[in-house]
């Protein structure tokens, strides 16, 4: 945490660089407040697909020479980092044995955790770069003892703070977010302003890659097992149908069941040992707590007891209020104020104070059965 | 929120709404200047070289006043004819051969394709389908073969090489039979720089009746050229590795030797490649070649002393570093190696920051490496194949710049072993 205080034309900031406007616009912002910019993209892995070509939709040939030209017009080098093996053998590979375990990953969150700020993040302090950027919508803040905070972007609609939950201070002493304290529509002007392309990228939580966007087919590729028929049952082990493998369903699933009844049957459990996928009304929907593993404290500290914060589950749900409870060594508990619908093994469970992000766990596959049991009156 | 702009510099961040229009305003001045003040040092040309000021005023004229098509008949064709003539005459005489011998083109690809394309097609008519060459081409070669086997015009064998490189003639003579219509040996390696023996290889293949060819891209400017006692039927070369511009080429085709056109049309080059001369480059190459073949000793001399001080002083000063190619039969600017556990593309970026731009065989701007075909062939394996590193000197290349290459390189690999260490215990 040394790196303060440097004039900017003696400070070297990589940026990562898709060929987007977020990206672009953070170079762009870098170049001109007189930091030493080098552009870099991460050749991610990606399946080979019939139509040719086996290229990651957020680093296609079209995207690297569009983020070349970029560079190119800001005056800075540009470098493509071959990022294929380690993405393949960490996060792709996470992805599909996640699956197999009936649980519903966030693969955006790994890769930050051990692609972006880590293998990426030591590549760009290797080329002796003081930082770090990227165009996330994330703001970092220091915190009164001077350490520093993760905070949601100045666009709510936009924030991506969910995603870098998993970063500690040893990151973000070395991260910078130049979009983050902009509305998007600022962002575009300010590229139309650079002349650079306004035009978006895809959504950050897109699965970026699959050949054609569809991750069951994917799935059904590389883990044809998880497409076995089974059981569909009840709560109490009454079995009311059969499902067409377990990977085509996620907990909160209303709709392609096949099953009929008076009301209709949510997924509330998926068993992948037993194969077999558990269904009920919209009252045994979720439940009140769920537990967390591989949990980070974005500060650093361990909280020792209990405390409030308000909790996200998915990359899109709305903060909630809850208790946290921090167990062992990293993981935590989470108890609602009221019952939750869709709290989905694999997601993140991430914890907010206001605008300040104070990190997060991936939610445990056991917490859930175990969560809505508790909250359920006797039948 | 529109603070961040307000200053002298937003002003000259124009609202251009191009992207290349951005690049010529004021701001990336301090950018630009701080990559000069890096003081780069190009060691990539065996890539392409800067063109030779005298090579760019022998040109000038005919990209100005002497704009006639060599093929017309008035009195700016005349004119146009006569230099190209000039020029044609002057490639002869330093390749030791007639200029009715010499086919311009378009550069090495192009001179590539039309000996293997035109030879392996008047000699099938002959019963001659048979293509023999190595695995350590240029792809112009390779490929080509490849696509005429997958036609089925053409048999294909490929002549093993040994871990130098060398084709020994041992090898070649149990591919070359009488099917053989043609045999295509690199003569100097872009890759690995390894020099070929052809004068014998090329006689043995004489001798079973095929046709020889030999891409001597990369020698030309590094070696004496003098095809009769190279003995080869075929012998392509490339302007912009002897400081001539990029896109201006030629193949020696023997007298004699059956070449089909690749390129059909107008009836130039005496109806072998079709297509208006580009007159200028044409000119400057013939300079370009000349000024070589007029410099060659003192060249020589020089850049193969810089060679060797490179080679050695990367051998002694890193741990982990193999030459690769034959020891002595190489090229003269030409030097490269396995860096052991640092992939190319890595090292390639880290020097490139540190301004000096060197090359390797698997690199590549996507970020997809593959490992060099060339290091497999010579028996290296894949994960070696990926950490080849190639300098290539040249003419404007220092002692000081090799200096500091090699100080460069021994802070990078360092580091860059380190990261990956540190990486691997994570």
């Amino acid at each position: 945490m040394t790196t303060e205080k440097k004039p900017n034309h003696a400070t070297r900031v990589v940026v990562a660089m898709s060929g987007g406007v977020d990206s672009s616009v953070a170079a762009a912002l870098l170049v001109e407040q007189g930091y030493e910019v080098i552009g870099m993209m991460m050749r991610l892995w990606s399946e080979e697909t019939t139509a040719g070509g086996a290229h990651n939709r957020c680093c296609t040939p079209d995207q690297m020479a569009d983020a070349r030209r970029i560079a190119d017009s800001l005056g800075i080098p540009f470098y493509v980092l071959d990022t294929k093996a380690t993405f393949r053998n960490t996060i792709v590979e996470y992805f599909i044995d996640q699956h197999r375990q009936g649980v519903t990953p966030n693969p955006c969150l790994e890769c930050n955790r051990q692609i972006r700020f880590d293998f990426l993040l030591n590549n760009a302090l290797a080329l002796e770069a003081d930082y770090l950027a990227t165009g996330h919508y994330a703001r970092i803040g220091r915190s009164t003892d001077g350490g520093f905070t993760l905070m949601k972007g100045v666009d709510d609609g936009k924030d991506q703070s969910y995603v870098l939950s998993v970063m500690g201070q040893p990151q973000l002493a070395h991260t910078l977010f130049p979009v983050g304290q902009y509305p998007k529509p600022e962002v575009r002007q300010i590229a139309a302003r650079f002349g650079l392309p306004t035009a978006s990228k895809q959504d950050s939580q897109d699965l970026c890659f699959l050949g054609d966007g569809d991750y069951r087919r994917f799935l059904r590729d590389h883990a044809p097992e998880i497409f076995t028929p089974g059981a569909i049952v009840r709560r109490d082990g009454q079995v009311i149908g059969e499902h067409q493998g377990l990977a085509n369903y996620t907990i909160g699933q209303r709709k392609g069941l096949g099953v009929t009844s008076a009301e209709p049957f949510y997924v509330i459990g998926i068993d992948a040992t037993a194969n077999v996928l558990m269904v009920g009304t919209a009252d045994e929907l979720g439940g009140r707590a769920l537990t967390a593993k591989r949990v980070n404290w974005v500060s650093g500290v361990i909280p020792e007891a209990p405390f409030r914060a308000d909790v996200k589950i998915r990359y899109k749900s709305k903060p909630t209020p809850a208790w946290i409870e921090p167990l062992d060594a990293d993981r935590m508990r989470v108890t609602f104020d009221e019952s939750m619908r869709d709290i989905t093994p694999g997601q993140g469970a991430i914890l907010y104070d206001g605008d300040v992000c104070l990190g997060g766990g991936v939610i445990e596959r056991e917490s859930v059965t175990q969560a809505a049991a508790a909250p359920m009156p006797a039948r | 929120m529109i603070t961040i702009f307000v200053g002298v510099r937003t002003a000259q961040f124009v609202r251009t709404g191009v992207l290349g229009a951005v690049y010529n305003t004021g701001d990336s001045d301090e950018q630009k200047e701080k990559a000069m003040m890096r003081s780069a040092v190009y060691l990539d040309h065996a890539a392409t070289t800067p063109v030779d000021p005298r090579v760019i005023e022998a040109m000038l004229p005919y990209l100005r006043e002497q704009f006639g098509n060599a093929s017309a008949a008035h009195s700016y064709g005349r004119r146009a004819e006569r230099a190209l003539e000039d020029a044609r005459a002057a490639v002869a005489r330093v390749l030791c051969c007639t200029p009715d011998e010499i086919v311009f083109t378009s550069g090495g690809s192009e001179s590539d394709n039309l000996a293997v394309r035109g030879a392996a097609a008047a000699m099938r008519m002959h019963g001659r389908t048979l293509l023999v060459t190595t695995p350590i081409e240029h792809p112009a070669v390779l490929r080509t073969v490849e696509q005429l086997a997958r036609d089925g015009t053409s048999g294909a064998a490929y002549v093993p090489v040994d871990a130098c490189g060398i084709v020994s003639a041992d090898a070649l003579a149990q591919c070359v039979d009488e099917t053989t219509g043609l045999v295509s040996i690199i003569w100097g390696n872009n890759e690995v720089g390894t020099l070929q023996a052809m004068a014998p290889l090329a006689a043995l293949a004489h001798g079973r009746g095929g046709l020889v060819h030999t891409d001597a891209v990369q020698v030309v400017g590094q070696m004496p050229l003098d095809v009769k006692a190279l003995g080869v039927d075929l012998m392509s070369l490339s302007g912009h590795k002897f400081y001539a511009p990029q896109g201006v080429g030629a193949l020696y085709v023997r007298a004699g030797t059956g070449l089909e056109a690749v390129q059909t049309g107008g009836g130039q080059e005496s109806e072998r490649r079709a297509g208006t001369h580009n007159l200028a480059g044409i000119v400057g190459m013939a300079a370009a070649l000349t000024i070589a073949h007029d410099e060659m000793d003192d060249h020589r001399t020089r850049i193969m002393m810089l060679r060797d001080h490179l080679i050695a002083g990367m051998l002694t000063a890193l741990p982990g570093v193999v030459l690769t190619g034959h020891p002595t039969e190489r090229l003269p600017n030409h030097a490269s190696f396995i860096v052991e556990g640092v992939e190319a593309n890595l090292l390639l970026m880290h020097l490139d920051m540190k301004g000096i731009m060197a090359s390797s065989g698997s690199a590549c701007k996507t970020g997809s490496p593959e490992p060099s075909d060339v290091l497999l062939a010579m028996g290296f394996t894949a994960r070696e194949a990926l950490c080849g590193l190639r300098l290539t000197l040249g003419r404007e290349t220092t002692e000081q710049a090799i200096e500091t290459t090699i100080a460069a390189l021994v802070e990078v690999v360092e580091k860059l072993r380190r990261l990956q260490a540190g990486m691997k215990g994570s």
